[in-house]
């Protein structure tokens, strides 16, 4: 059963004061995610990434179509205790303790007394906050906050988790520390559905992204396929400034940092290459083949007005 | 759905508490009624009134004249006698704007005249429209005002002659009232002279309260008039037959009249025991002939005196 | 569903109570309450009257101010700051967490008019040393001011549902000046005429009363308050405020959160 699909759905809001203009937030939108996927959803701000997750968590109303959470519809209230929700740069009450946040929300999603003082314990310790456990929320920086917000979703071991831009204002070991959690709960059989439009993330994370710009969907890709398709190119790296001119006589460029140097070289001249840096007296340090990257797949489906989608059909 | 549900309750505790918010307030209107009123005994003084306006006080002032009005409107439908809180009312209204004019004039009046048309205190009506004369020098019709009270309240017609005077020479004032001067100076308790104070009052007023209230003096002042002349024929009636006639039907197979006359209700005059009487005394406020034996008039002022 | 709505009520109590500006607030009343004790000594005979008169109001208003203040972070605050979508995104219904909400405050505003209380009858036995029957009627005056408090959040939180915190702020003020007034707005509808008649007897009607609860200046003068309008305000309160509840359900389970 596919974890989440959508029918359509779609989102317009009226705007302007005395005349009420239409402004599409997001085209129909028609797709769907298996359990135990972790989906990517991409995009640049703007484009309707939170508009859609806002729809999937009824925070905001459709004015078309439809969505099913879980085989469930989005209106259905026992929906809400298998899914986990954290927003675009959370703000928890000021006043309570991280403790306190979780132990209130853990009640509201309606784990029992007795399992909540451990459960919260035990939550916290994975987002790695235990120890600022009593600090009041309004003391929090932003890359705790945000550990927080991933805690409160995950808290009452829901299903399927959304994540609205969760690497946003964390330093590099915070990312880390949040690719890492998600994984896990990849691990743990949970399906997760995260915004974002820092590609990296999703690279390192996903099983499948789908592009969306402004308010339409733009292409669904599996990420294992996209790594599969090879340009047809090598990347060269060695070190040894001799090797240089010889490199350059087959018509490629050298970049030099730090005493490596860098070409690409379409794949047949791979063997002339190499002959070239060993003549040289240059030493060999890496040969890969260059893949069609994140980016590249990125920025053709942003770019591509009108041109055909790739969708993927609720199977 | 669960949110139809939720929309089907909330609906209806929507529609149904209102309803019955609505009710409530009725309810607590009755019991409530006048405790808006009475507090303002309880005021120290109308200028704590003002200090406590925080410099609102020409709206306040407007609510305290909206509460009297109301009050006196309400008392006086009921018939009731007792208006002890107009004093207090109009006292904090021309505290907090002391040039509310219309507030002086309905005092003038209100204030003055007996139960159950006004609260029959004259003093403190007098006192007021002094006030309103201290504090609107340049409105002449408020002496006007002072010189009525004392004339047909007080029954100090020299007191009013002197009002009339000094209100004449305001600049603006109009002519008449060096006449009303002079004639009250000479003809104290003329009915005409009344006839013309109550004229214009009644026309140079826009307060709906006066209005009517001048038009039953005028009313009144006719059927004293009509009385006095019916008496006096069914007088002569007496003198010439031996004994009084016991209806005007009789006076009009002697071709005196020609028809039963009528009071300013319609009603026919009636003859009791040889004096003209009006059939219903209750409704014709302000007459001062005409009334059966042993009641006597309604508005007879009590204290004739300055 | 009982137990949601219970830990959104101990929630917003917990947060309201952490809240420094209600202390200060609070503080504030208590100091003018105080404070009339010195200002009833410039004039002879008339001390109490002014503790009751001065220190009663101060409660009102404070408590109004606080009220209004805490009432509209109950939704707008909620909505601008994104603290709601985390609570929605639970099994929690709308209407819950409206109910909730309500109840906290209400419980807040309760604890706070308490220590008022307090504070004010500590000032009243200062003064007069001991209590008399007639004091009975302070604390019907207070329980009225409770009921005001009622009133106001229940409105506070109706605009919150669909406006601003600042114009949930005026519009519930707004009310409040209004409602005091609502006696004499029935006043003058019924002297009016044609239309104004009819728009003033509408209005006035549905204005929140204030007018009825304001029994200080009779309790300063220790006239009895009847038992009849004690039970009528009572229900008026609770109906109205049950009114705005449904109104705010209806607006808040339509409504986009952006």
């Amino acid at each position: 059963m596919p974890a989440i699909e959508t029918f359509a759905l779609e989102k317009q809001y009226k705007v302007g004061f005395w005349k009420k203009r239409p402004r599409q937030a997001l085209e129909p939108l028609t797709l769907s995610v298996e359990e135990g996927e972790v989906f990517g959803y991409l995009g640049p701000n703007g484009a309707g990434k939170t508009t859609t997750l806002k729809l999937l968590m009824r925070l905001i109303f459709p004015s078309g179509g439809s969505g099913r959470i879980l085989g469930k519809d989005l209106g259905d209230g026992s929906l809400k205790q298998q899914i986990g929700f954290l927003p675009e740069q959370p703000y928890f009450y000021d006043h309570l303790t991280a403790r306190e946040l979780l132990d209130y929300y853990a009640e509201l999603s309606g784990v029992e007394a007795k399992e909540r003082t451990h459960r919260v314990e035990a939550v916290l310790a994975r987002v790695g906050l235990p120890d600022s456990a009593n600090l009041q929320l309004r003391k929090f920086s932003k890359g705790m906050l945000q550990r927080v917000g991933i805690a409160q979703a995950i808290i009452h071991n829901p299903k399927l988790i959304f994540l609205d831009e969760p690497m946003s204002g964390l330093d590099p070991i915070g990312r880390r520390e949040v690719r890492d959690l998600i994984q896990s709960l990849k691990e743990e059989g949970k399906t997760i559905f995260f915004s974002t439009h820092i590609l990296s993330d999703a690279e390192t994370l996903c099983d499948r992204v789908g592009v969306i710009n402004k308010g339409k969907l733009r292409g669904i890709g599996v990420l294992a396929d996209l790594a599969r398709e090879v340009s047809g190119k090598v990347e060269i790296l060695w070190e040894g400034a001799g090797a240089r001119a010889g490199i350059e006589a087959l018509g490629g460029r050298a970049q030099v940092s730090s005493g490596t140097s860098r070409v690409v070289l379409p794949e047949e001249k791979l063997n002339a290459a190499i002959d070239a840096i060993r003549a040289g007296n240059g030493k060999i340090v890496s040969i890969s083949p260059v893949r069609v990257t994140l980016e590249e797949f990125f920025m053709e489906k942003l770019n591509s007005e009108g041109a055909e989608m790739e969708q993927e059909v609720a199977r | 759905m669960q949110r139809n549900r939720v929309t089907f309750v909330a609906s209806a505790v929507l529609v149904v508490g209102t309803a019955l918010s609505i009710v409530t307030l009725h309810k607590i209107d009755e019991v409530r009624e006048g405790s808006a009123l009475r507090e303002v005994l309880w005021i120290p003084s109308a200028q704590t009134v003002k200090r406590m306006s925080l410099g609102y006080d020409g709206l306040l002032a407007d609510i305290y004249w909206t509460r009297a009005v109301q009050y006196f409107g309400g008392h006086h439908h009921a018939h009731s006698t007792d208006y002890q809180l107009l004093k207090p009312l109009l006292e904090t209204t021309t505290t907090l704007d002391p040039h509310l004019i219309p507030a002086y004039e309905f005092g003038s009046i209100f204030l003055a005249q007996n139960p159950p048309e006004g609260a029959g205190d004259p003093t403190a009506a007098a006192d007021l429209v002094k006030k309103g004369i201290r504090e609107n020098p340049e409105a002449w019709r408020l002496w006007y005002h002072l010189g009525f009270i004392q004339w047909q309240e007080l029954r100090n017609p020299s007191l009013a002659s002197q009002s009339f005077l000094e209100g004449s020479k305001v600049p603006g004032a109009l002519p008449w009232m060096r006449v009303m001067a002079a004639a009250l100076a000479q003809n104290a308790g003329n009915a005409e002279t009344a006839r013309y104070l109550w004229m214009n009052i009644y026309q140079s007023t826009e307060d709906k309260m006066i209005r009517e209230n001048a038009l039953k003096r005028l009313a009144a002042l006719k059927s004293d008039e009509v009385v006095q002349k019916l008496q006096n024929l069914i007088d002569q009636y007496q003198q010439q037959q031996g004994h009084y006639p016991s209806s005007f039907q009789e006076l009009i197979s002697v071709g005196w009249i020609r028809r039963v006359p009528l009071d300013p209700l319609g009603y026919p005059y009636q003859i009791q025991n040889g004096r003209v009487v009006v059939a219903r005394p209750a409704e014709l406020p302000f007459i001062t002939k005409g009334l059966p034996e042993g009641s006597q008039a309604s508005n007879m002022p009590r204290n004739p005196s300055n | 569903m009982r137990n949601r709505i219970r830990a959104i009520a101990f929630n917003t109590f917990r947060e309201a109570v952490r809240d420094r500006v209600l202390y200060n607030l609070v503080v504030f009343a208590l100091l003018i309450v105080g404070s009339s004790l010195i200002f009833g000594q410039i004039s002879i005979g008339v001390e109490r009257l002014v503790l009751v008169n001065l220190g009663m109001t101060a409660i009102s208003l404070f408590g109004i101010v606080i009220a209004i203040f805490i009432g509209i972070g109950l939704v707008s605050k909620e909505i601008e700051k994104k603290t709601l979508y985390t609570v929605l995104a639970r099994p929690v219904h709308r209407w819950e967490f409206i109910v909730g909400k309500f109840g906290g405050l209400v419980g807040t505003l309760t604890v706070n008019a308490g220590f008022m209380a307090i504070g004010f009858f500590a000032a009243l036995l200062y003064l007069t040393h001991r209590f008399e029957p007639a004091d009975g009627y302070l604390l019907v005056a207070l329980y009225f001011i409770v009921l005001e408090f009622v009133l106001i959040t229940a409105l506070a939180l109706l605009f919150s549902t669909f406006s601003t915190p600042l114009m949930s702020a005026v519009f519930a003020f707004s009310l409040f000046v209004i409602g005091t007034f609502a006696e004499d707005l029935r006043g003058f509808a019924s002297m009016s005429t044609g239309v104004t008649k009819i728009a003033m007897e509408t209005v006035s009607r549905l204005v929140p009363n204030f007018a009825a609860f304001n029994v200080i200046s009779q309790v300063a003068h220790s006239q009895a308050v009847p038992g009849r309008l004690i039970f009528y305000n009572t229900i008026y309160a609770i109906v109205y405020a049950a009114v705005c509840l449904a109104a705010s359900v209806l607006i808040f389970e339509r409504r986009d959160l952006k």
